[in-house]
């Protein structure tokens, strides 16, 4: 196993990288697993369709029905998983690491019930397009991060505080959807209904653009700024002295992070979980001590995938959303660590 | 004596003690006094009101006759009598339960975070209300209560359990995060099972939500012996809370039976939590925030704070199932949404005063 501990130093110019075997060898893992799934995915349904038949579906000379089941219907689902998991992993990747614990990520600090709010106002109140949707969602997450973490502030950031300011904070941004909810008129209701299941059900393009869009900016932004997140988990003291403006990478960190998360929710409404495990589950896997961002998304694109799978095949013909699924794969996981952490005292 | 709000809750309870152990001060209980009696005053005011408001608003004299005078050939006298006093009856006892149970909770637990929704016993007893809606069959709300207590006695054993692995116990962040742990999954089974056979979905729709309106005189009667003995089981107990306040060798020392106590409070917390679910659904928060508003009122002393935690919680409930109808019209806000909308910020605060636990 010596070959996976070694790591390699890319340099071009001024710019170099170091890159861990291990982590490259865990992501074409993951990636080429994702495939696997993402294509089973596009087999199963109410019109079962071959390997063969889905590849030149795909390439676009499958006939025209399988063309249309795969291209409109179950491909843009597939991609919306598969970018929807990335985002949702890289930012949980990101919040945990900064907050320098597991249950900082943005399901479970209501920063996903905040977009959520965001996004359920604009359907409600002017019935927006999904690009107004999507500046819903990151407008809610930004503000629900900002005032998540001005409560939680007295005298420095304890992340007890952290959580539990979260917790309250989700509770009521979810009782002011429920109100709109009450308030609008049906149609709106059923549209933002359907969205706030959590559902990877009905996605289209528009979708895949939206979450496209927002990894192709915001990600390697991230994976820039992952050099000053790992010297922040040496202590905010230690990074400063070695170079990294504190207060400006974390805010810079947070926005990075709260934006992949909302845009996320904007396509597929808020899924729990998710970005929650992704972050533990990289670390563990490619067993490196920096905070794994690209080694998160990968596994955030691959759990969401499998997720929506087992959604729609555990109890078909009924096709459940996805967030029921996450949600049972990720509370006990909740559960687990708490116990764990509590064992060794962490908590 | 100055009264805080600080969920401190040890030194608060202890400063509690010494009032009734050792000379009362009248001043003290005369004030107290006062406090309940206006308490009282209160609910009566939210009572009214919540016959008074509605989509058809009635002035007070034909409520006040409806109830003395009753003219059934009267418009406004049948909706207050048909509609509106089932309703208010429901919402009196729900609310009185809940206040009482979020007060035995975070004197048991010593927690001041703890409330029947924030530790997932209500997801508990929903989650076995619509197994027996979709198993069993069942749908009389006296049926769906026995089970709505098995799941809210299930589930607040496990959280509790769950919570209190590990040195130092059940600290407040541990057992809130295995509530949002709990709830979260139990909430999505119940989805998934509503999800699956919409005749579930039908029957489970109109009571998930927390929500009194459409509550009948029947219901109120199927849950109110439930409601009654979990009362007087929360009275019964709160001298000995009082002393387990002190911590628990100090009660063992004082003579009472630390584990009788607990076990009872259990018992109180399970009753009051699943009639109340089993009643009107889900509805978080009022647990949480009328015991740390009545121990403003009343100090820490259980044997006060019981009863003005019924009061309270009876009218808080009543006052936001009232604001529900008036908020949205004319559709009206379910006043679960009601009690989360107030009770979030609450919560925020109360963190915000906590000394904070290590993590």
């Amino acid at each position: 196993m010596t070959v996976l501990g070694a790591t390699h130093v890319v340099r071009t110019g001024s710019f170099s990288m170091r890159v861990e075997v291990r982590s490259v060898v865990v992501c074409t893992v993951l990636f080429a697993a994702t495939l696997v799934v993402a294509t089973w995915s596009i087999m199963v349904g109410d019109f079962p369709l071959s390997v063969h038949q889905v590849l030149a579906a795909v390439f676009g000379d499958g006939g025209d029905d399988a063309e249309f089941i795969v291209q409109t219907l179950r491909l843009p689902r597939a991609l919306t998983a598969i970018l929807v998991g990335a985002a949702l992993g890289m930012s949980g990747a990101v919040f945990q690491s900064i907050a320098r614990n597991p249950l900082g990520s943005p399901d479970i600090v209501g920063f996903q019930q905040g977009a959520a709010f965001g996004a359920v106002l604009v359907i409600v109140t002017w019935g927006g397009s999904s690009l107004a949707v999507a500046g819903g969602a990151v407008v809610g997450g930004v503000v629900t991060a900002l005032l998540v973490y001005a409560f939680a502030w007295k005298q420095g950031l304890s992340s007890s505080r952290l959580v539990l300011v979260g917790i309250g904070i989700g509770f009521t941004a979810t009782a002011g959807v429920d109100y709109m909810i009450t308030r609008a008129n049906i149609y709106d209701v059923q549209r933002a209904a359907v969205w706030l299941t959590g559902s990877l059900n009905g996605r289209s393009w528009d979708h895949v653009r939206t979450v496209g869009i927002a990894l192709a900016v915001l990600a390697p932004l991230v994976i820039i700024g992952q050099r000053s997140l790992d010297r922040l988990d040496l202590g905010d003291d230690m990074a400063a002295a070695l170079g990294v403006r504190v207060n400006r990478a974390k805010l810079g960190l947070v926005l990075l992070a709260v934006g992949l998360a909302a845009l996320a929710v904007a396509a597929a409404g808020p899924i729990a979980f998710i970005a929650f495990v992704a972050g533990p589950i990289a670390r563990r896997l490619t067993n490196s001590p920096s905070a794994c961002v690209v080694p998160a998304a990968f596994v955030g694109a691959f759990v969401l995938t499998a997720a929506d799978l087992a959604a729609r095949r555990v109890l078909a013909p009924t096709e459940l959303p996805v967030g029921i699924m996450t949600a049972v794969i990720g509370a006990p996981y909740l559960l687990w660590l708490l116990t764990r952490r509590a064992r060794t005292g962490a908590l | 004596m100055t009264v805080t709000t600080a969920p401190d809750l040890d030194t608060d309870r202890g400063t509690g003690l010494t009032g009734p152990v050792t000379a009362p001060q009248r001043t003290g209980v005369g004030r107290r006094t006062i406090g309940l009696v206006a308490l009282i005053a209160v609910t009566t005011i939210a009572v009214l009101l919540s016959l008074a408001v509605g989509a058809k608003p009635i002035p007070l004299g034909p409520v006040v006759d409806a109830l003395f005078a009753y003219d059934p050939t009267n418009t406004d006298h049948l909706v207050v009598r048909e509609l509106r006093l089932p309703r208010t009856i429901v919402g009196l006892l729900v609310g009185g339960a809940l206040g009482v149970a979020g007060a035995l909770m975070q004197a048991v637990t010593r927690n001041p975070l703890a409330d029947p929704g924030i530790l997932g016993v209500n997801a508990g007893a929903s989650f076995a209300v619509v197994l027996a809606i979709w198993w069993f069959g069942f749908t009389a709300v006296d049926d769906l209560v026995w089970f709505a207590l098995v799941g809210a006695a299930v589930t607040s054993v496990v959280v509790y359990a769950l919570g209190s692995i590990g040195r130092g116990g059940a600290t407040p962040v541990r057992l809130a995060l295995a509530g949002a742990a709990l709830s979260a999954l139990l909430f999505a089974l119940t989805r998934a099972v509503t999800l699956l056979d919409t005749a579930t979905l039908d029957q489970f729709r109109f009571w998930a939500v927390g929500s009194l309106s459409g509550r009948d005189a029947e219901i109120a009667w199927s849950v109110a012996p439930f409601i009654a003995v979990g009362l007087v089981m929360a009275v019964g107990v709160s001298r000995s809370l009082n002393a387990i306040g002190l911590g628990d060798d100090t009660a063992t020392a004082l003579g009472v039976k630390v584990h009788l106590t607990r076990g009872m409070s259990g018992i109180a917390i399970m009753l009051l939590c699943g009639a109340a679910v089993a009643a009107v659904g889900p509805i978080g928060f009022v647990g949480l925030v009328i015991p740390h508003t009545m121990r403003a009122l009343f100090g820490p002393d259980q044997r006060w704070l019981v009863p003005g935690c019924a009061f309270g919680g009876a009218a808080f409930l009543l006052l936001c199932d009232t604001l529900g109808r008036v908020v949205a019209r004319p559709s009206e806000v379910q006043v679960g949404i009601m009690t989360a909308a107030i009770g979030g910020p609450v919560f925020v605060v109360l963190v915000r005063r906590m000394r904070m636990v290590r993590l």
